[in-house]
């Protein structure tokens, strides 16, 4: 009973060609809105999380606090390389500290300039953000020591500055220092935030404090902690060292923050979550509306085919028959319509990652619950006219015009 | 007469009434028929008079308000809906004035309708409604659908729907209502041989006095009662 049910609803279904498909185009344009909605979310999801990544796992930035209000530029007090020197000393879960300085200068080489963000650090800097070259060699100790002006550059620095051409052993200008660059570093594109990780130029900080700068000032502190040791009791030690290398008494609130970058990734990427849960419902809704539709055309299609049902009836269908015949024709156009769905949906997605940057995740789970999904909708929003359809009076409706 | 001796269709003091109080409305008024197995009865009368309604209770598509209708001996007032389905499904069949044929559903799928509700195998269903087509002479024309035959063809294909489950009973409504007088001759030949032949029992509405003739008998129906023959021979007929 149950095949000749379908043979009916496909025979039914090829009959109204248009009109099938205009009843399905409601459950189409949902399923295919939840599934794009989810997995171009997914794809954000991950960018963020590889992003936040490959800044550097395990990474504290400690930062001076800097006052909000009337004021503003008394800043609290920067920090030193001693600083630096005691962290690692002090807290052997630290892997790393690098001091930075740090500013945005213009680059001259030949008849190109750029402008682009100069740091002055020393080689941890290269450990705790996880950068490694492409070419060319990090500072040498003499060069550190002696604040040599020495410079390894991002990709986008040595795209602007010298294109194609090889730029180890090329000079550069930097605020008007001749500073001979070393090193390339690997691309790492865009961060999390939208900013051009590529787009800096790094020189030892010593170099840096004397030759630009003309001050001792650290700005930055960036630590990496050790892998398998606790960030936050880190955070804690760092922030104990801290208030007494500032002698901060018990009541004074901390000068300096200390930042998780875990954290921040986290916030992140449920920020993204919770984005495409919403945006998966609002796609949801239509997928009931798609329902609703459904519903409208059976009930159409239950009145246009009274007599055809009244025959049925006459020639001895049961009323669960009927029944079964228009329900099942129902919950087999909402599975078309979610198939159809599916199909658009992954073209869609795989076209609108690609042209928003963002990497294409195949996510099966919501693809198969989209389909359970949309054939629900269809018995759902079908039981109702295939009542209707199943309880019609046989007498009443061969008389049917 | 059924095997065990039972006429096919016994109605005693059957009524029915339509709406309730005030605007109740009495379409049948006590009446009593018994009709034997094999037999073709003719059922005339004015619109209006109870006919329809009349055939309507025999066809176990309605169930009357007083009195017994027992078809093969087994009170069809007392059955659930479903239960005059499957009557319906296994002994009666069904011919209308307006074929009530499905559209865009080729002959052989419309004389097929019944079998699927049996349950046969789709083998045994091409068959069957091939052997009835043969029978109503609509050999070859199984793939045309109705709009692509006359209207004499698509009340052949009609019956050949009603005759493939075999059925004790056929009723036809008026089933030359719609056709010119040469078509209206092929159709009540056929309905004559599948009285005569297969023994089918025939029971018939009509209006015309030239159709009735066909069958072995009339029922007169008037205002809701049936006209007893003594009366009518009285009357001198007509």
């Amino acid at each position: 009973m149950l095949w000749n049910a379908f043979a009916l609803a496909l025979r039914e279904i090829r009959r109204n060609v248009l009109r099938s498909f205009l009843t399905i185009l409601g459950i189409v344009i949902g399923v295919a809105a939840v599934i794009i909605m989810v997995t171009l979310g997914g794809g954000a999801t991950l960018q963020v999380t590889q992003q936040i990544a490959s800044l550097g796992s395990n990474l504290l930035i400690i930062s001076p606090s800097r006052r909000l209000g009337p004021g503003q530029n008394v800043g609290a007090a920067l920090f030193s390389v001693g600083d630096a020197q005691a962290l690692v000393r002090e807290i052997p879960a630290l892997a790393a500290v690098a001091p930075m300085a740090s500013r945005s200068l213009t680059v001259v080489y030949g008849h190109a300039n750029w402008s682009t963000q100069v740091i002055g650090t020393s080689n941890e800097y290269f450990t705790v953000r996880n950068l490694t070259l492409r070419s060319g060699r990090r500072f040498s100790d003499s060069e550190l020591r002696a604040g040599a002006p020495a410079c390894i550059i991002g990709q986008t620095v040595r795209d602007k500055l010298f294109g194609r051409q090889d730029p180890l052993g090329e000079r550069i200008r930097v605020q008007g220092i001749a500073c001979s660059v070393v090193g390339l570093l690997e691309p790492k594109g865009q961060s999390a935030m939208g900013s051009d990780q590529d787009d800096l130029a790094i020189m030892p900080l010593r170099a840096y404090q004397r030759r630009i700068a003309g001050n001792q000032d650290v700005n930055q502190l960036q630590v990496s902690v050790r892998e398998g040791t606790s960030t936050s009791r880190a955070q804690q030690d760092i922030e104990h060292l801290m208030r007494e290398r500032r002698h901060l008494s018990a009541n004074e609130e901390s000068n300096f923050n200390v930042m998780d970058m875990k954290e921040i990734s986290k916030m992140l990427t449920s920020t993204t979550e919770v984005l495409t849960a919403l945006l998966g419902a609002v796609a949801a809704v239509s997928l009931l509306v798609g329902g609703i539709g459904i519903m409208n055309i059976m009930l159409v299609s239950v009145t246009e085919r009274t007599r055809e049902i009244g025959i049925r009836l006459a020639i001895g269908a049961l009323e669960r028959e009927v029944l079964l015949q228009f329900l099942v024709e129902a919950a087999v156009l909402s599975s078309l319509g979610g198939l159809i769905g599916i199909a658009l949906a992954l073209v869609a997605s795989a076209v609108l990652a690609a042209l928003l940057n963002v990497p294409f995740v195949f996510n099966a789970t919501i693809v198969a619950v989209a389909f359970v999904f949309s054939a629900t909708v269809g018995l759902v929003f079908g039981y109702f006219p295939a009542r209707k359809a199943a309880r019609l009076d046989p007498i009443e409706a061969l008389r049917h015009e | 007469m059924t095997p065990d001796g039972r006429p096919l269709v016994e109605l005693r003091r059957v009524t029915k009434t339509y709406g309730r109080g005030a605007a109740a409305m009495q379409a049948l008024g006590g009446i009593d028929i018994v009709i034997a197995q094999g037999e073709f009865v003719a059922v005339m009368g004015p619109s209006g008079s109870g006919k329809s309604t009349c055939m309507n209770l025999i066809g176990c598509l309605d169930t009357p308000s007083s009195g017994s209708y027992l078809f093969q001996g087994v009170e069809v007032g007392g059955l659930t809906r479903d239960q005059r389905a499957l009557l319906r499904r296994h002994y009666l069949g069904f011919v209308f004035q307006g074929f009530n044929l499905l559209n865009r559903t080729s002959a052989l799928e419309n004389v097929e309708l019944p079998l699927i509700y049996r349950g046969d195998p789709a083998e045994q269903r091409h068959q069957r409604a091939r052997e009835a087509l043969a029978e109503v002479g609509l050999a070859g024309w199984e793939d045309h659908t109705p709009g692509e035959l006359s209207g004499g063809q698509q009340q052949r294909v009609a019956i050949a729907r009603a005759i493939v489950t075999r059925p004790a009973l056929l009723l036809a409504d008026e089933p030359t209502g719609n056709l010119d007088s040469a078509r209206s001759q092929e159709i009540m030949t056929i309905l004559t041989r599948l009285n005569r032949e297969q023994g089918i029992t025939i029971v018939m509405v009509t209006h015309e006095p030239d159709m009735a003739a066909y069958a072995g008998r009339t029922i007169h129906f008037r205002d809701g009662l049936v006209v007893p023959a003594a009366e009518r021979a009285h009357q001198g007929g007509g």
